[in-house]
């Protein structure tokens, strides 16, 4: 069995400022080196200085995720030599010596399987290198310290992932969450990064890093999972590594460097005094946080019957969620739901395409009620919606101009079916012995119709006729 | 003129224009360029800049302009810390060229003041030492003897305050080293309460106990000079916000009724002669005085040098390792270095003493030693402060000589860093409990050496402490220094 475990780094990118010092949050785009200050340079005699929000900000994230939050937090000093790093060790939380990082032992269902939250911690991103030249003999190394101090939520959860599809819908329902409670835009470049372990049965722990984005993460997985699955069947054993993602080549290399033998000498961060969580700052916290994605997903389950599968891809996205609870009424809230997760899902499965939609929750309220008064046929519903997503037309508009209205006079379907009689003989004598085959009778009518025929009705007058 | 004066008399002085500002300090530039060849206590002495802040001050005192409390009082700084535009050099090669873009908490609060920043003092390297030999730029002499140590590490604050080469100075002070030079150099020196003053600009050495504290001639200079540098910072989030506090007014309040508690372990073994016979002078002295003195025990001191070098060490380790001379630091090219080579290439420039330390906080802080060395260290720290908050039910005030020992020669004690470290054990409890002390000079041995006594009081008790020791210091009757 394949077991994976993920490390998650997530910028607070909705704070104004860095995690210990005045300097702007987004250090994206601006000249290098300047938006850094004696402390996030880790200039002799700076303090940091805790910013408050953040800790409020990762309070919010621990809580989404089912975390424990402890009475107080500490910060501790992670203590090794790196350029990207001003001071050569980065302040972060740590719970070896008892649980302070600001959430511990957390769950989320991820369609029907439970992932447990190891811990989650704030700390500070380093610098970053950019590296110039051409051969590695010119290649020189600059440091831009603009990112350094900006504030960072490590999530780290426990090794409950088997496939590397279940690591990606946990990341989007994640990158969602972090969206909906508004800590993070987690679709900025760098602002979300993933580093994953693997192992397969008892054999040795792989870790993944140095992956860009999350469509990458899942492809690292399953080059991983297949790389130790051929070791095994070939009876090698698993070395115990850290290994990079080479996103030119599309394969996981092993990282020379012995990261895991590294000693980082954790030291309490004297210069933060541990602080305070309060029971009544968490219940504050808690009223001012949208309903969590679990709690959304049990309404749609309760409240209106909706089936598990579909409340868990319904609830799981903020932007069809919130579609779903402004379009929907007591009546048709199945009726919405399909039109959601079936056809509107189908138009814009990526996230750039669903930006684009022109869709406005009465577009699927009254697309919704059509169909349930028959005045639409679902197959024409399903080009209306297609034409109201482009456009942004009203319903009423979309099916004049792409004629969609439902044919329903007995009259009209009556001349239809004459005329189809007619070019398919043999498919009438056909269901004449065989009624079963009556389906294919009742497709031509509705392509000769757009399909705006009621099926109910030819179906009856169809019957009728055959059987005269 | 006489250099000698006290910093508020100096005040009181150029405020009713007894003195001129200017000549004053011209007349200590003259003083600094006369004895400092011998004492070597400054690294940087700014000169011109002085002295034209002297001018202006002497212009808005003519005019009667408004003027801030020190009236241009010269004063020296400690190498760590932080002078926009002066250099800081921590007495390191490693920072041998450092010139911080800001001013410490400490400086913008004197300098709204108008106090006047002389020149930057001696320490030993990072502020590690006991006697300011440690220094990159070479050792500082006690002006009462130059074939002697000045204690340390702010012995360039204790000597030059001493030798009146400034009025008053800043050190700091993390395991005695505001205490143990202004013992060694005969001048008043205060470890405040842990939180009191931001240490904001000071380069951190072991940034959980060290403080910034005052070096001046006498108790009144010093509780003039905390009026201006403590209170909350906004800056240093582990400064407490107790509210202003005047630490000049009712200094001469006494300490009649006052319980003073005598630390056994401080005066018996291991206590030179002289100094245990001027501590229990000084005793007598309070005692007759008003105060009643019993014996306290504190046996958790016995493991105090141990823990205080684990806890120092391991913070050192940590807080030294940002010099990797990449952002700042001395000329030293790049060409040819792989990342790791060139950090340790550069970082083999710090001096023994450091080194020493920092690969000894290395050692305690790695994988399966933490436990065994650094929680001990800390369960060290949190006895020592059960035992004092116990004591402090009993008593106001603890009493000790605040060295051991009296003044030694340069390059005695050197080469055997444990005998150094001994030295420290009387000052180092403060340091470890977080608890204010301060050092009073109290007489002169027989070969003319200081004797510095030592007072401690309960957390933010400072302006009770300042008054036993003003109390001490009206007891004592010293020499002029002659140099």
């Amino acid at each position: 069995m394949t077991k994976i475990g993920l490390e998650i780094h997530c910028q607070l990118t909705k704070l104004a400022s860095k995690l210990f010092c005045s300097c702007k949050a987004e250090y994206r785009n601006l000249e290098p080196n300047s938006n850094i200050c004696p402390v996030c340079a880790g200039l002799p005699g700076s303090l940091p200085l805790l910013n408050k929000k953040a800790v409020e900000k990762a309070t919010m994230i621990s809580l989404a995720l089912g975390c424990t939050i402890p009475e107080k937090i500490g910060f501790f000093r992670k203590n090794y030599f790196y350029p990207d790093l001003p001071k050569n060790f980065q302040i972060t939380q740590y719970n070896a010596y008892g649980p302070t990082s600001i959430g511990s032992d957390g769950k989320i269902e991820i369609e029907g399987k439970t992932i447990r939250i190891r811990r989650i911690q704030l700390e500070e991103d380093p610098g970053r290198l950019v590296y110039e030249g051409t051969s590695e003999k010119t290649m020189i190394t600059l440091i831009d310290y603009n990112r350094a101090g900006t504030p960072l939520v490590e999530i780290v959860t426990e090794p409950d992932f088997e496939t590397p599809k279940q690591v990606r819908v946990f990341l989007n329902v994640l990158a969602d969450l972090v969206e909906n409670i508004g800590v993070s835009d987690p679709y900025l470049e760098g602002a979300m990064r993933v580093d994953g372990n693997i192992s397969e049965g008892d054999g040795n722990r792989v870790e993944i890093k140095n992956v860009g984005s999350f469509r990458d993460i899942e492809k690292a997985l399953h080059f991983e999972i297949t790389r130790q699955q051929s070791l095994v069947e070939r009876g090698i054993t698993v070395q115990a590594e850290t290994r990079h993602w080479d996103e030119a080549r599309r394969i996981t290399v092993s990282a020379r460097s012995k990261e895991e033998e590294q000693d980082y000498r954790y030291l309490p961060e004297a210069d933060i005094p541990i602080v305070l969580i309060e029971h009544h700052s968490i219940e504050q916290i808690k009223m001012q946080m949208p309903e969590s994605i679990v709690a959304r997903r049990e309404r749609y389950v309760k409240k209106y019957g909706l089936p598990p599968q579909v409340s868990d891809v319904l609830s799981s996205d903020k932007f069809y969620s919130d579609l779903f609870d402004k379009a929907h009424n007591e009546k048709n809230a199945k009726e919405v739901s399909n039109i959601i997760t079936t056809d509107l899902m189908g138009f814009a499965d990526t996230r750039e395409k669903k930006l684009e939609l022109k869709i406005t929750p009465k577009h699927i309220t009254d697309l919704a009620d059509s169909i349930m008064t028959n005045k639409l046929t679902r197959n024409s519903g399903k080009t209306a919606l297609q034409e109201m997503v482009k456009t942004g037309k009203s319903l009423a508009d979309v099916i004049s101009s792409l004629d969609l209205g439902h044919v329903s006079d007995v009259g009209s379907i009556e001349k239809i079916i004459d005329e189809v009689f007619k070019e398919e003989e043999k498919a009438v004598s056909e269901a004449k012995q065989n009624p079963d085959t009556i389906n294919y009778l009742v497709g031509k009518v509705m392509k000769k119709t757009k399909g705006k025929a009621d099926p109910t009705t030819t179906l009856g007058i169809l019957r009728k006729k055959l059987s005269a | 003129m006489n250099l000698g004066i006290s910093a508020v008399e100096f005040v009181s002085q150029a405020k009713e224009g007894v003195i001129s500002v200017e000549e004053f300090v011209a007349k200590t530039l003259d003083r600094i360029k006369k004895v400092d060849e011998k004492i070597h206590a400054f690294i940087t002495v700014d000169a011109q800049n002085a002295l034209d802040k002297a001018r202006t001050i002497d212009k808005k005192i003519k005019s009667k302009e408004k003027i801030g409390s020190c009236f241009g009082m010269p004063l020296s700084i400690k190498d760590n810390i932080c002078t926009e535009g002066i250099k800081t050099t921590c007495a390191s090669k490693m920072l041998e060229n450092f010139v911080a873009p800001y001013d410490a908490t400490v400086i913008s609060r004197l300098k709204l003041e108008d106090a006047i920043i002389i020149g930057k003092a001696n320490l030993d390297e990072f502020a590690m030492g006991s006697t300011t030999e440690f220094s990159y730029f070479g050792p500082t002499r006690n002006p009462w003897n130059l074939e002697y140590v000045p204690g340390g590490s702010s012995g360039g604050s204790g000597a030059s305050v001493a030798a009146y080469e400034c009025l008053a100075s800043l050190g700091s002070d993390t395991g005695g080293s505001v205490r143990s030079p202004a013992s060694f150099c005969s001048v008043v020196g205060l470890k405040p309460t842990y939180g009191l003053i931001s240490r904001y600009g000071l380069v951190s050495y072991a940034n959980s106990i060290e403080q910034v504290g005052p070096i001046a001639k006498t108790v009144e200079d010093v509780a003039f000079l905390l009026n201006i540098i403590s209170g909350h910072d906004p800056h240093d989030n582990t400064t407490a916000n107790n509210g202003y506090v005047d630490y000049v007014q009712d200094l001469k309040h006494g300490i009649s009724g006052k319980k003073i508690g005598i630390i056994s372990q401080m005066i018996g073994e291991g206590v030179d002669k002289e100094v245990a016979s001027a501590t229990n002078t000084a005793i007598s002295k309070l005692q007759n005085l008003g105060a009643e003195c019993i014996p306290i025990s504190l046996d958790a001191i016995e493991h105090s040098v141990a823990a205080y070098y684990t806890i120092a060490s391991a913070e050192a380790s940590s807080n030294l390792a940002r010099y990797d001379n990449l952002r700042y630091g001395f000329d030293f090219g790049i060409e040819g270095y792989e990342f790791k080579a060139f950090v340790s290439k550069a970082r083999s420039n710090f001096g023994p003493e450091v080194t020493r330390r920092m690969l000894l906080g290395a050692f305690v802080l790695s994988a399966g030693y933490y436990g065994k060395y650094y929680l001990k260290a800390q369960k060290v720290r949190a006895m020592i402060k059960a035992q004092l908050d116990e004591a402090f039910k009993k008593v106001d005030y603890l009493i000790s000589p605040t060295m051991p020992i009296l003044p030694f020669k340069v390059g005695e004690k050197i080469d055997d860093p444990l005998k150094l470290y001994l030295t420290d054990i009387n000052t180092i409890t403060a340091n470890l409990s977080g608890i204010p002390a301060i050092s009073v000079p109290f007489s002169m041995s027989s070969s003319g050496l200081p004797i510095g006594i030592q007072l401690f009081a309960n957390s933010f008790k400072e302006k009770e402490l300042l008054q036993a020791a003003h109390v001490l210091q009206e007891t004592s009757n010293l020499p002029e220094i002659s140099l």
